[in-house]
């Protein structure tokens, strides 16, 4: 952090401690924000009146056991090389991982981007190649653009499995959940560079809370929640934009353009919350034969959840990560019981990583 | 014999006999010849001073074999020169075996047996015995190097985790993460604007210098590679049973690794260096100690970044810019690139 910007990080904490005259919980809803906030500490030198909740925001940890047991069958069969985020593959479903069916010799290869697996496919012309499309309304434009390149060769040996989902349809079923006491968001600064903001004008308009979209420093989120405190004061509760550097009102048209192209809104099942109409994203009927629940349909038995695994209250911002029975005995980053110990972005991950010192002595 | 340009290994290489011999001769001889090598014995004989022995080994499977700054031969001897030096000890002698895959190009052996020699010059250790062996192609990725070394500890040297105390000082070498994030970056394919290159190098003149300059006030050394600053720590504080206290702010990165790094949502924390040296160090040494680093161009970057503590016995500490405390731990698993 450059002296001008941590200088100006302390005037923020401080005009915070200055200025909150209630109580405010506010949640983040994106993964990257729980990191930045655990990272820099921001919680620790928050005023008392000041709580910060970690959401649904990592793509990863709110994948439902049935999607995940769905690609181990999947991999499990002949001819099919699955290509994925390096973050699924330690993700547990009911009975493995990626991580466990590539050593029993599943071909499960780590991209960094759609266009990987699109190469994959060239180069491998005898098998299946499927990509594993994970995330939100930030990574889900990429996917789109890989199939209209696909679409365009030709390939016949792509296809997408898609786990897109949806931010603005949760943000919903939080706000509807009597247990859920949250205060205001802190806005996902890339959803929302894609989505703009009037897909979040709801939360203000029906439920009168304000949110802020964010950016990733430590400034910015700082900044957020000081917009927030005045928000409370003033009494004009509102969707505001902290980071104008990179979102614009009106999102990024081109975007959501290539997203309605190839998608359509769908059930979807959210792990520990359950099933949200219209929260997912799915390949329109046009692109089945890029579609690889379509493709290779297959039955999955609903698995046995969990016991005492608290990943659905976690994500709603109910329980603090320390709350869960098993957070930092059987649930670990070596050993993880749910995707939020899994993925770097996971609350729980990123409260044992940064944050056990609160958390008590046991570690 | 002169092997032509593209000439291949092949399995004959490996056989014991003529081919190998040749192949001894020309280019293992040829790059790191010595009067204990050249004997050709069953082992190396060895006139060692007085002091203890430290002994120590490391396999090196690196991927991609050639990487910027340097290669697999590099970084076999770096590993175990190292691993030596760490230790207090000044290292003398080097084994190198080879596990080579049928097809390798006999030129890339070259180019390899051409690095092990430079760093082996480069840290004053000679390469005194040494075994080839050659298997089918797909049973090795291209070149596997095993290296074992000895060197010698001077009487009364005595360095150990065991030795730190409250209030002594933590001293990094320079930067942190360099070679871990070149190799993922080559790995990957990534290519970045300003590219960085790995750290890997004998770090035997730097902990020559801290102990020199530190004297007894020196307590303990690492070499921060696989798990990176991070782990090390961890396992000093673990070891040590105290606690470590680190200042975000004072340890050192290139600017192109953070960038990259979270563009790969990945922590340089736990990248793994090559080149690099932790030392705890008395605090009333700690000065003369950096200055002694800074004097070699390989220590040019030493930083203090923080220091041994009574309390949180076994943990790591990191105080953030913001004046925050928080906990860094050990790496758990391979480091695995983020979804968004």
């Amino acid at each position: 952090m450059k002296p001008s910007n941590k200088k100006y990080a302390r005037y923020l904490l401080e005009q915070l401690h200055q200025e909150i005259d209630r109580p405010l919980t506010v949640m983040e809803v994106c993964g990257t924000h729980t990191v930045a906030i655990a990272k820099s500490g921001i919680r620790e030198l928050l005023p008392e009146k000041m709580q910060l909740l970690s959401g649904p925001g990592c793509p990863v940890c709110v994948t439902d056991d049935c999607d995940l047991d769905y690609v181990m069958a999947l991999v499990r069969q002949e001819g099919i090389i699955l290509a994925t985020f390096g973050d699924m593959m330690r993700v547990p479903g009911t009975k493995s991982s990626l991580l466990q069916e590539k050593s029993k010799g599943a071909d499960v290869r780590v991209v960094y981007s759609p266009a990987d697996a699109l190469q994959l496919a060239v180069e491998n012309k005898g098998s299946q190649v499927v990509f594993l499309g994970i995330g939100f309304e930030t990574t889900t434009p990429v996917v789109a653009a890989a199939l209209e390149q696909a679409i365009q060769m030709g390939l016949k040996n792509f296809s997408v499995f898609s786990l897109h989902k949806l931010v603005p349809p949760i943000m919903r079923v939080l706000l509807d959940d009597p247990q859920v006491k949250i205060d205001a968001f802190l806005n996902p600064g890339h959803v929302c560079a894609i989505l703009g903001t009037e897909p979040f004008q709801f939360i203000a308009r029906e439920y009168g809370k304000p949110c802020v979209v964010a950016g990733f420093e430590t400034t910015d989120i700082l900044e957020a929640l000081l917009l927030i405190v005045r928000q409370y004061r003033e009494q004009c509760l509102a969707v505001d934009i902290q980071y104008k550097r990179v979102v614009r009102p009106e999102g990024n048209p081109v975007a959501v353009g290539f997203i309605e192209k190839y998608f359509s809104p769908m059930t979807a099942r959210w792990r520990g919350i359950g099933e949200v109409p219209g929260s997912g994203l799915e390949l329109r009927e046009e692109f089945a034969q890029y579609d690889a629940r379509r493709r290779f349909p297959i039955t999955v038995e609903p698995g046995q959840s969990r016991k005492g695994c608290a990943c659905g209250e976690v994500l709603k911002g109910i329980k603090l990560p320390y709350d869960c029975p098993l957070f930092g005995k059987a649930c670990t980053p070596a050993k993880p019981v749910g995707p939020c110990m899994v993925s770097t972005e996971g609350s729980c991950a990123a409260y044992f990583r940064y944050g056990r010192k609160k958390a008590g002595a046991n570690h | 014999m002169k092997y032509a340009e593209d000439d291949l290994i092949i399995l004959g290489h490996g056989s014991g006999g003529t081919l190998t011999n040749q192949l001894i001769k020309d280019v293992f001889q040829q790059a790191y010849g010595n009067p204990v090598l050249d004997e050709l014995l069953d082992a190396a004989v060895l006139e060692v001073g007085e002091g203890r022995i430290a002994f120590s080994t490391d396999s090196f499977v690196v991927d991609p074999i050639f990487f910027p700054g340097g290669d697999i031969g590099t970084l076999a001897v770096s590993g175990t020169v190292n691993d030596l030096a760490v230790s207090g000890a000044k290292p003398l002698y080097l084994s190198a075996g080879f596990i080579i895959e049928e097809g390798l190009p006999i030129r890339d052996l070259r180019r390899i047996v051409q690095s092990i020699q430079d760093t082996a010059q480069a840290a004053g250790v000679q390469v005194v015995t040494g075994d080839t062996k050659v298997v089918d192609r797909g049973s090795a990725d291209k070149i596997f190097i095993n290296t074992a070394g000895i060197g010698l500890i001077p009487a009364g040297r005595h360095l150990s985790p065991r030795l730190m105390e409250p209030g002594d000082v933590v001293l990094v070498s320079g930067t942190m993460g360099d070679h871990g994030l070149t190799i993922l970056a080559q790995r990957e394919g990534l290519a970045f604007s300003t590219p960085v290159e790995s750290d890997c190098a004998p770090v035997n003149r730097i902990t020559k210098a801290v102990m020199e300059a530190g004297g007894d006030g020196v307590r303990c050394m690492r070499d921060p590679t696989r798990g990176g600053l991070a782990t090390t720590l961890n396992e000093l504080a673990m070891q040590s049973e105290r606690g470590v206290l680190l200042s975000e702010e004072e340890i050192p990165f290139l600017r192109e690794v953070v960038g990259a790094c979270e563009m790969l949502g990945l922590d340089p924390l736990y990248l793994a260096n090559e080149g690099k040296v932790i030392a705890v160090v008395a605090p009333q040494v700690a000065d003369q100690v950096l200055e002694a680093m800074r004097a070699l161009p390989e220590g040019r970057g030493a930083v203090r970044i923080g220091e041994v503590i009574a309390e949180e016995e076994g943990l790591v500490l990191l105080e953030t810019e913001l004046g925050a405390t928080r906990i860094l731990g050990m790496l758990e698993g391979e480091p695995l690139p983020r979804i968004c």
